[in-house]
């Protein structure tokens, strides 16, 4: 008998007479219902709280300009889908046309874009499309410029989720904070293996 | 078949395992400071949630239906992870997984892998039946490496390095590392393990993890982690390696707004954990070109068999009841003689190896019931405590003589002569009862004084 026959003839015997069980009630909040200007406040203090460094901007290229000199960058590595016109003069930016990782690594830093962003928890959602870049690009850097359009930000975690229905089978990376742990004396430390540094951009409204 | 849970089959028993624990000065110093800071951290971002009782409920009663219904789940997981291009295993047991899992990683000729911390792997002692075959696990997850490095192991699910403090660390990281200079601070602690494995990251062919949950409806996978070594594992490698237990699926991509609220605030007093991964199957040109899921049942079906205790399965190993148990936090970890340990421990490890072993565990704790109340899918641990007591008396192995006591007590108590009797009996023997001591109780407690009229004598009397 296969491992998988056997498996599931024991979960029917141990389950024996046991009834499907009723759907699950969902009565816990769907949103907060906060206005735009909240929403953003909020979502600008949680990152805040993690030790992230929030720019709101009405320009594109003069946030990412303004950016990168407040870090002492010259060049950054971007996805190949990013709108050429986000771009600053006066900086290198090398499109990942499938580089090596050796070459991640040495990088400067990475720019994307994202799928959505969750005010409560300070959270960046990234399904790693055209403008975002595949996985590796915002984790092998040590700094990650992301930028989040306003609309993009949402209350709650579960209108997040709900957001990325269309891209469900996609990779998908939630990003709250630099990269961190707890494992010594559980206090939070900036900075284990991914992006050590977090800068976030955040336009319009 | 061959369940094992890590090595509690061949650990000691609870109580003298405690005993020596307890004279461990710097162990549980660091324990309790550790404990106390994500129990505070916990109540703070737990306090700020007014939904958290319903969001409890919804957990409880998406895991209720997902056992319920499960091979429907795990066959449906198994169709879209397979769409999606991932391969799916199923093992029995703890050799079968292990065996799985070598000949993937021999068939691609390598002699290395990177790992996510994953219980389910220290479960079935995964690390040590790679060794036998040549075959070199690196832990990656800092707490994990810590215990990797030092022979040690691990004393919490969440954070199996807590026993550790900072200059243990420090000493133990310039010896294994080869270093000649590394400050006491966590963060350079953190940055030295960063260096020691960059390179590993950038270089190992075949990724390994565990996962938090996997959704039936997409075929997808989610791991929660801090480090971002996670994310490392789970993206550079070109052949990725999920092993999950079979409770660890939920029905749909939706259900996630409930965990990836729960998991967080109870695990680490976090509002949401620094990264979370989820993909489905494999995407081309981005991430392994690879991807195989191992389902372990080692034990579960087992649990599953007994409605009275099988909401142990829906353990989402956040560890607040470790946090918050006033044994756990005088004894540490080790003392559970499992990687499961804390009141979850207490109740899972003995369930999975068939009550055969470590039953000694469901005695380990006073029944105040705070891990329930910290519980995020609301497992009643105190009520599966007594009911795995029961059991334990069945087989005849309880501790203290509880069996022949309480037979004593159901003798004495069905007939209301002999409960006079029986109270007569202990009112004059209360002194000498004193004096003796019942074993494993008045030594450390004073026996309640015995009225000098029962109820019964002062009723008849009125």
């Amino acid at each position: 008998m296969s491992a998988k026959t056997e498996i599931l003839r024991n979960i029917r015997e141990a389950l024996g007479a046991t009834k499907e069980a009723p759907v699950p009630q969902r009565e816990y909040r769907q949103t907060l219902a906060l206005s735009t200007e909240a929403r953003i406040e909020l979502f600008t203090d949680r990152l805040r709280d993690y030790n992230a460094t929030v720019y709101r901007a009405a320009s594109i290229p003069d946030t990412i300009a303004r950016a990168l000199t407040n870090r002492g960058k010259t060049s950054l590595i971007i996805p190949p889908g990013l709108p050429p016109e986000w771009l600053p003069a006066g900086f290198r930016f090398l499109p990942d046309t499938g580089l090596d990782y050796n070459t991640i690594d040495a990088s400067e830093g990475a720019l994307t874009a994202c799928t959505a962003a969750i005010a409560l928890t300070g959270t960046i959602i990234l399904s790693h499309a055209a403008h975002e870049g595949r996985r590796a690009l915002s984790l092998i850097p040590d700094y990650h410029l992301c930028l989040v359009r306003a609309e993009q930000i949402v209350d709650s975690v579960p209108e997040g989720i709900r957001a990325l229905a269309p891209h469900r089978t996609r990779p998908i990376t939630t990003i709250s904070g630099p990269s961190a742990t707890a494992d010594i004396e559980m206090i939070r430390v900036k900075g284990v293996h991914g992006p050590r540094t977090l800068d976030v951009m955040i336009l319009g409204a | 078949m061959s369940v094992h849970v890590g090595e509690a089959a061949t650990a000691p028993d609870f109580k003298k395992a405690a005993h020596v624990l307890l004279g461990n000065t710097q162990i549980r110093a660091n324990v309790r400071r550790a404990t106390e800071t994500i129990r505070n951290k916990r109540a703070l971002v737990v306090g700020e949630m007014p939904d958290w009782e319903q969001l409890r409920d919804s957990a409880q009663q998406i895991k209720r239906r997902v056992l319920a219904s499960l091979p429907g789940y795990l066959e449906q997981f198994e169709a879209a992870c397979t769409a999606a291009g991932g391969q799916v295993h199923w093992a029995r047991d703890a050799d079968e997984a292990n065996q799985i899992i070598t000949g993937i990683i021999q068939s691609h000729k390598q002699t290395e892998i990177i790992k996510v911390k994953t219980m389910t792997s220290d479960e079935t002692r995964l690390n040590v039946a790679l060794e036998a075959a040549g075959i070199t696990p690196w832990e990656t997850d800092l707490a994990d490496l810590i215990i990797q490095l030092g022979h040690d192991k691990p004393s919490h699910i969440v954070v199996p390095a807590l026993h550790k403090n900072k200059s243990e660390i420090r000493q133990l990281f310039l010896e294994k590392m080869n270093l000649t200079e590394l400050g006491d601070k966590p963060e350079d602690l953190a940055a030295a393990a960063r260096t020691y494995l960059r390179e590993r990251f950038l270089r190992v062919k075949v990724g390994f993890s565990g996962a938090n949950f996997a959704v039936a409806e997409t075929g997808s996978v989610c791991v929660v982690e801090s480090e971002g070594n996670g994310r490392m594992c789970v993206t550079l490698p070109d052949v990725m390696i999920t092993m999950l237990g079979i409770e660890k699926i939920i029905p749909s991509f939706n259900d996630l707004e409930v965990f990836l609220q729960l998991l967080p605030r109870s695990a680490t007093g976090e509002r949401m954990n620094p990264y979370n991964s989820i993909w489905t199957g494999v995407t081309p040109g981005d991430g392994p070109r690879e991807f195989h899921v191992i389902l372990l049942d080692n034990g579960r079906t087992k649990v599953l068999a007994d409605p009275e205790s099988r909401e142990t399965l829906h353990c989402i190993r956040c560890a607040a009841c470790l946090n918050t148990c006033p044994v756990y936090r005088q004894t540490g970890g080790h003392a559970y003689g499992s990687i499961y340990s804390g009141p979850i421990g207490a109740i899972l490890t003995p369930q999975l190896q068939s009550m055969e072993h470590s039953q000694s565990l469901p005695y380990a704790s006073s029944l105040c019931g705070a891990c329930y109340e910290v519980c995020p899918v609301k497992i009643n641990i105190p009520e599966i405590l007594i009911h795995l007591r029961g059991k334990v008396v069945r087989n005849g192995d309880a501790p203290m003589g509880e069996g022949l006591g309480m037979k004593m007590a159901a003798f004495a108590m069905s007939d209301g002569s002999r409960l006079a009797g029986a109270q007569k009996l202990v009112q004059l023997g209360h002194t000498p009862l004193e004096a003796i001591g019942l074993p494993g109780w008045s030594t450390t407690r004073d026996l309640p004084s015995i009225p000098k009229q029962t109820f019964r004598e002062w009723w008849n009397k009125r």
